[in-house]
């Protein structure tokens, strides 16, 4: 582990913000094309990753913990904001027997 | 063989995001979803953020894709009711992610940053350091974090419960 970690030294900053803005892309594409409002908010996860991720990699090319605390701070948001948007979601689909998020234009009016 | 591994990684949790969005079945999706945390994990422990990477597999692959697979098979989806977009809106989502992309990567090749990430301190990312982060400079977010998933947990229970009859 302490081999891998301090060889780990090769990899450019740059690679890892290409790697999170791919990943956030992905989220957002996710968010853009699918209906299943399940699979949207794994899209929407997907994105908070990607900014965790990016989060930690900053962290650590400037050795400072901060960045890792909020790392922390998001994953609790994360876990709240599952909990209750499958509750509603639970609730969705309690009323209408789906999940297309489409039945839920009518909100609108 | 060091970097290699990086973009062995990286390579996988783009494959495996990619499969979570265009996967039919929403069981598959969450599947892949949890292959996607796993890669991340990877990620956080070669970057020696341990901590991150142990709360990582807890709460996303423990926690949190429980509670999707959960609510899943509670509603039993499957590929037969999954709606479906109409390829138009498809194609449109996928070009403004590419537009999104393109933006993305033009700013940051504007930026140019290229330095090597380079692990200064290697107790960075451990349990002690950020420990005492968390209960210094942190310490109020982190109770006002308490108080967030206890909001979070009272609103979940009582949006799931059944509506009473009107009286």
């Amino acid at each position: 582990m302490e081999n891998l970690t301090t060889q780990m030294a090769g990899v450019p900053l740059n690679h890892y913000i290409y790697l999170c803005a791919i990943i956030f892309t992905i989220g957002v594409i996710g968010v853009l094309t699918r209906r299943n409002a399940i699979v949207i908010f794994m899209s929407v996860e997907l994105m908070l990753n990607a900014v965790n991720l990016l989060l930690t990699a900053f962290s650590v090319h400037s050795n400072d913990p901060s960045g890792q605390v909020f790392v922390f701070f998001i994953m609790a948001l994360a876990a709240a904001e599952v909990a209750v948007g499958l509750a509603i979601i639970v609730m969705v689909y309690r009323n209408t027997k789906s999940i297309d998020i489409n039945v839920l234009n009518r909100l609108k009016w | 063989m060091s970097t290699q591994v990086f973009y062995f990684v990286a390579t996988l949790s783009i494959i495996f995001s990619l499969m979570v969005i265009f996967a039919k079945n929403p069981i598959h999706s969450v599947l892949y979803l949890i292959l996607t945390f796993f890669t991340f994990t990877v990620h956080y422990v070669l970057l020696n953020a341990q901590f991150l990477a142990v709360v990582n597999f807890i709460v996303y692959m423990g926690a949190i894709m429980v509670l999707f697979l959960f609510v899943l098979m509670l509603l039993n989806l499957n590929k037969e009711t999954e709606p479906s977009k109409s390829p138009l809106i498809k194609i449109v989502g996928v070009i403004a992610g590419g537009c999104l992309i393109v933006t993305l990567f033009g700013s940051l090749k504007a930026a140019t940053i290229t330095s090597p990430l380079i692990l200064k301190n290697p107790g960075l990312g451990l349990v002690e350091n950020l420990g005492k982060e968390l209960f210094g400079p942190f310490l109020l977010p982190f109770e006002l974090s308490s108080l967030l998933l206890l909001a979070a947990m009272v609103g979940a229970v009582l949006l799931s419960k059944k509506d009473e009859v009107e009286a």
